[in-house]
């Protein structure tokens, strides 16, 4: 029998149906997916994760459906790679980088769109749509290709010319606003209330962020089913951060995993960290920014979910930390030389957080720290131009020991 | 002077399903949620608390968030469309 229960406001409690709808109708507040776990053997459960596919549909049961979906393109199953010189770099003990790049459209958002556009197709809409800062724009252009759903992709008009690019070419409707992130968002939610659409992001959003847990789920299962003690994750509306924590509490809850939740760091850009000053103030509400980033991807300037980050920071010992644009070329730099992982500005962002609670002492030699690297290099290639400098020499021996005189020398 | 205000589908069922709206005679943001106050029973409670508006709603004038204005002093001119949204979207 399926876990899956109701929609229940995270304010007042209210619940609804598992229909289409995010916001609650008395006060507002967000819609979260319940489960009633109690049925859920944790053997069988287990058995079910281990033969299941190589794919979020492996915690099949732990998503908001009452049978696995068939789904056309398969996302999430991403490797956590050993980082040890990235952490002997750092002066750290154990540090393991998720390399979310990994996934069709090479972020992972992958996982929230498969297991939203599977809703919205069992709750009839034949068109999704999106507001997006880039990532999500690819993930709903392709899913929506593979299952053959005419999309919508709403995104700021300055976006990086490759998540443009890498969104058009899946065959989407794709519209560029003149505006911020937050305009097109509060667009969408306009639209959404005028057109039959599955909105992955407004009236489907509580199946969407489902699908960030299934990251925890990944990341305890290949530590043999064991939780890390830190995790450090981006924040733009505080949902994979949230939804990070939530899914480690369910297999606490059913007994997969033992031991405290994490302690969660969030990780912002500092020209777009509305979170981490709510943090820093001791608020905890967040008082929207304009942003002014190189990590658009994060670039959210009226977080949803910028409450319950907050909430989780504080409750896990952790923080919400921002780092600067030329923090972010550094980290993206030092990630890529020490794992062999290139990744976006966000990915730079998480890096030099991670950096940033190192050098202050925050994280204990014998802790295992989670970095969760969200997404693709190529796609912010703008962020490293300049960064290294290139050879040019003629196909000659003579000229390629003029220019590496030195090495020439010492070999 | 007459203001438009545009309503979520969560507050149609105290708003006998209008989506939209106009109040005469506001200056300001809160004066137009006043007049809105007094014409449909029980909408105060679902968007305000303590006289400010409860964390997870949105309202914006000309699609600015009056967070980046003066708030519910935000003033308002004839013509100027107020927009109510829930804030949870996005991400």
């Amino acid at each position: 029998m399926a876990a899956v229960e109701a929609l229940e406001c995270k304010e007042c409690g209210a619940r609804y149906a598992l229909e289409a709808r995010h916001a609650c109708d008395s006060c507002f507040g967000p819609l979260e997916v319940t489960y009633d776990f109690s049925g859920l053997d944790r053997e069988g459960a287990k058995r079910r994760i281990q033969a299941g596919p190589a794919s979020v549909w492996r915690y099949a049961d732990f998503l908001p459906f009452e049978r696995p979906p068939r789904t056309a393109l398969a996302a999430g199953v991403s490797p956590l790679i050993r980082a040890d010189r990235l952490a002997e770099r750092l002066g750290l003990g154990e540090v393991w980088v998720k390399n979310e790049a990994s996934n069709p459209t090479h972020s992972f958002k992958d996982r929230v769109v498969t297991v939203a556009l599977a809703k919205a197709q069992e709750l009839g809409y034949e068109v999704v749509a999106c507001a997006s800062t880039g990532n999500l724009a690819n993930a709903v252009a392709a899913h929506a290709a593979a299952a053959g759903l005419e999309s919508y992709v709403f995104v700021p008009a300055d976006l990086e010319e490759q998540k443009i690019l890498a969104t058009g070419v899946y065959g989407t409707h794709l519209v560029s606003v003149n505006g911020t992130y937050d305009d097109v968002n509060r667009l969408c939610s306009e639209l959404a209330a005028e057109r039959e659409w599955g909105f992955v992001n407004v009236n489907v959003r509580p199946y969407y962020a489902e699908g960030s847990k299934t990251l925890a789920y990944e990341v305890a299962e290949q530590l043999g089913f064991e939780l890390p003690d830190r995790v450090v994750c981006p924040v733009a509306s505080g949902s994979l951060f949230t939804k990070i924590a939530r899914g480690f509490e369910e297999w606490r809850e059913v007994g997969l995993v033992e031991g405290d939740l994490p302690t969660f760091n969030g990780a912002q850009a500092e020209g777009c960290s509305p979170v981490a000053q709510a943090f820093e103030a001791g608020l905890d509400v967040c008082k929207p920014v304009k942003p002014s980033t190189i990590a658009k991807s994060l670039a959210i300037g009226d977080p949803a979910d910028g409450p319950y980050a907050i909430d989780l920071a504080r409750r896990t010992g952790g923080g919400i930390d921002s780092v600067t644009d030329d923090e972010i070329r550094k980290g993206i730099g030092l990630l890529a030389e020490t794992t062999g992982v290139f990744t976006e500005t966000a990915g730079g962002v998480t890096t030099a957080v991670l950096a940033k609670l190192a050098e202050r002492g925050d994280i204990g030699a014998d802790e295992r720290v989670v970095l969760v690297i969200t997404g693709e290099g190529l796609k912010t290639l703008d962020a490293v131009r300049g960064s290294f400098e290139t050879r040019v020499i003629e196909p000659t021996t003579t000229a390629f020991a003029e220019a590496f005189q030195r090495e020439a020398v010492t070999s | 002077m007459s203001v438009t205000v545009k309503i979520p589908t969560q507050l149609r069922n105290v708003t006998a399903g209008d989506a939209e709206t106009t109040v005469d005679e506001a200056t300001t943001v809160g004066e137009v949620l006043d007049g809105l106050y007094d014409r449909y029973d029980g909408l105060r409670d679902r968007i305000a608390e303590d006289g400010d508006l409860r964390r997870f709603v949105n309202v914006y004038v000309g699609g600015e968030d009056i967070r980046f204005l003066d708030g519910l002093d935000t003033s308002v001119e004839d013509g100027d469309e107020v927009t109510i949204l829930p804030a949870v979207a996005g991400g």
